[in-house]
């Protein structure tokens, strides 16, 4: 920040400020979250719980057998799916608006919603449900159909002959998207008696039925934020455009295929166990951007941090506030983002965007 | 250092360049005119390996087919006509763009790489500039900018499109004498589209006229830069004045018909 005096050159790195507060953020909700529900503990005592299982720590919680039973085995297993599926969505939808150069694009865009939404639908309503061995169906049909039509985008776009702009791609991704949901409407109305199943996966939902869920997304997780992590820089090249980036060095179809495939794959883990959580992929990369500064060195890996901590907080409303009845995720983040983001946009007047 | 034989360009069904052949020498300064649409501009990215073509290229003594991507831009750099200058990106973010083609697939920048930007900061005065945001520059500074970059990239060969159409006069002669001394202290090739036929007369070694896509004359400013010529292929009313730095090409208006 103050490199004008010295003169030092130094590459973008995330600001130890914000490193912290994302930090201190996800362990208030992870915490907020394990205490709050139809038992509710005490914060200190929970914390204490979950430090006590840091190797190497002993503490003692004063949590009952029961209690701790609560912690671990019913409302840890949701927080931590929370987390992750909110930081595949935020790391997708800042990942797809940088690869698409489009600050519209989210980790839908290119019809990973739609085919998800298919994908469950059929599994839904020809009654494929039901768990076979960890793994139930509905989620696995989601993620097939997510990736199914993420693939299909791209095979139309580079059928769309030698203009390769991402805008052709961007076009092929609605279509696909249009096309699935027609598709997928049609099912829904057709066998209209599943049609409250179909919607509230729909609406997405954080249900689990403990670690199964967890264990099956985290080795996406782990995958492509790795990956993604490693492509900061060239996100970055691609801010000046395809012709720039390519005359500065960088394979541009190479680095975009990649970026998409990983960012595709990290929203197919999400939405196969969260349904369709709108908005965070949108909200969480730019808020990321108005608060500090425009290079994915910086938006992506605090894109992560925060997309996690806001919907495991989401979450805690959603079940909480009209419990035993849960509102769908997807309402809250919606409800809770929209004029958080008009008010960040408001008293942030930097053309970021 | 550049060498093209043969070099055609067909986009859609327009045939934008046609049979060019071109030598273009260790640290010389070539100068491309010709009226709009001639195929400068696609020339120059044909060179830069943005446009693939028939026939063959030649640079810095490689094959342009057996070039990858990262080999290309450490030979050959290109400056556009309309840089696209992302909002939000600072002038060190911009400039360390520059060493895309120097890092490791994986990697970030070295201590070099830093070094090599701070050094193409520290020439072109703009070290008090580090953290401003591009989008807030001068057109005068954002050029500096876009020269500072070029030098990061550290390429033997500089591709300028029109590098002073959006300048004024005194920032075109800053620009342009920029480019002369790095010429001389850098041993740059530089091969640059020019309008301002003026300015092509003055800057550079030889000029090539291009038209309709083929090269129609090439040679010295006073050899290309003739009345006739520009009256031929500009369709333009001229008056070439020989003087001590090149000749001065002078647009006069049409006479009153009586």
């Amino acid at each position: 920040m103050t490199t004008t005096t010295t003169a030092d050159v130094r590459p973008t790195t995330v600001p130890l400020g914000w490193l912290l507060v994302g930090g201190v953020a996800v362990v208030a909700v992870t915490v907020l979250s394990l205490a709050v529900g139809a038992v509710s503990l005490s914060p200190g005592r929970v914390f204490l719980e979950v430090l006590d299982h840091v190797p190497g720590l002993r503490v003692h919680s004063g949590l009952s057998e029961t209690d701790a039973q609560i912690v671990w085995q019913l409302r840890l297993p949701r927080v931590v799916l929370g987390l992750l599926v909110g930081a595949m969505l935020a790391m997708a939808g800042s990942a797809y608006q940088g690869a698409f150069r489009n600050p519209l694009a989210d980790p839908y865009t290119l019809g990973a919603a739609s085919g998800a939404g298919l994908g469950a639908t059929i599994a839904i309503v020809f009654h494929l449900t039901g768990a076979r061995g960890p793994f139930s169906t509905v989620p696995l049909a989601a993620f097939v159909g997510a990736l199914v039509a993420v693939a299909l985008a791209y095979v139309l776009a580079s059928m769309g002959g030698s203009s390769r702009s991402p805008a052709v791609l961007l076009l092929a991704g609605i279509a696909v998207q249009n096309f699935l949901t027609a598709i997928q409407t049609y099912l829904q109305q057709h066998y209209i008696e599943t049609i409250r199943e179909v919607y509230s996966w729909v609406l997405g939902r954080l249900a689990t039925s403990g670690w199964d869920d967890v264990l099956s997304v985290l080795p996406y997780f782990a995958i492509t934020s790795v990956v993604l992590l490693t492509q900061r820089r060239k996100l970055d090249v691609l801010a000046v455009g395809d012709d720039e980036a390519a005359t500065l060095g960088l394979d541009v179809r190479r680095t975009r295929l990649l970026i998409v495939a990983m960012a595709s794959l990290a929203t197919a883990a999400a939405v196969s166990v969260s349904g369709l959580i709108a908005f965070v992929g949108l909200i969480v990369p730019h808020t990321v951007r108005l608060l500090t500064r425009s290079s994915y060195r910086v938006v992506l890996p605090l894109s992560i941090l925060f997309g996690a901590a806001f919907l495991a907080g989401t979450d805690v409303v959603a079940r909480t506030q009209m419990a035993p009845a849960e509102i769908p995720i997807g309402v809250i983040t919606a409800f809770i983002g929209a004029p958080f983001f008009a008010f960040v946009l408001r008293s942030r007047r930097r053309a970021t965007l | 250092m550049i060498t093209c034989r043969g070099v055609g360009v067909t986009l859609g069904d327009r045939r934008v360049l046609n049979d060019v052949a071109l030598d273009i020498a260790d640290g010389e300064w070539l100068t491309v005119v010709g009226p709009n649409g001639a195929g400068k501009s696609t020339l120059l990215r044909v060179l830069a390996g943005l446009t693939p073509c028939e026939g063959s290229v030649t640079v810095g003594g490689r094959d342009s087919n057996a070039l990858h991507r990262r080999d290309w831009s450490r030979l050959v750099a290109l400056v556009p006509q309309v840089p696209l200058m992302p909002t939000g990106m600072t002038v060190t973010e911009y400039v360390l763009l520059g060493r895309t083609a120097h890092l490791p697939p994986f990697g970030g920048e070295s201590k070099h790489d830093l070094d090599v930007v701070h050094r193409s900061l520290d020439r072109l005065d703009l070290l008090a500039f580090v953290d401003r945001m591009i989008d807030t520059l001068s057109g005068g500074e954002r050029q500096r900018v876009l020269v500072a970059r070029l030098l990061a990239q550290d390429a033997p060969i500089a591709l300028l499109d029109e590098p002073t159409s959006a300048l004024d006069v005194g920032h075109q002669q800053q620009v342009l004498d920029l480019v002369e001394e790095l010429r001389h202290t850098d041993g740059l090739t530089v091969v640059a589209t020019q309008h301002d036929l003026t300015l092509a007369g003055q800057y550079g070694d030889r000029v090539a006229l291009l038209v309709n896509g083929r090269v129609e004359t090439i040679g010295s400013a006073t050899e290309v830069l003739t009345e006739a010529t520009l009256t031929t292929h500009y369709g333009a009313r001229v008056r070439v004045i020989d003087s001590d730095d090149g000749p001065l090409v002078v647009p006069v208006r049409k006479k009153e018909q009586a």
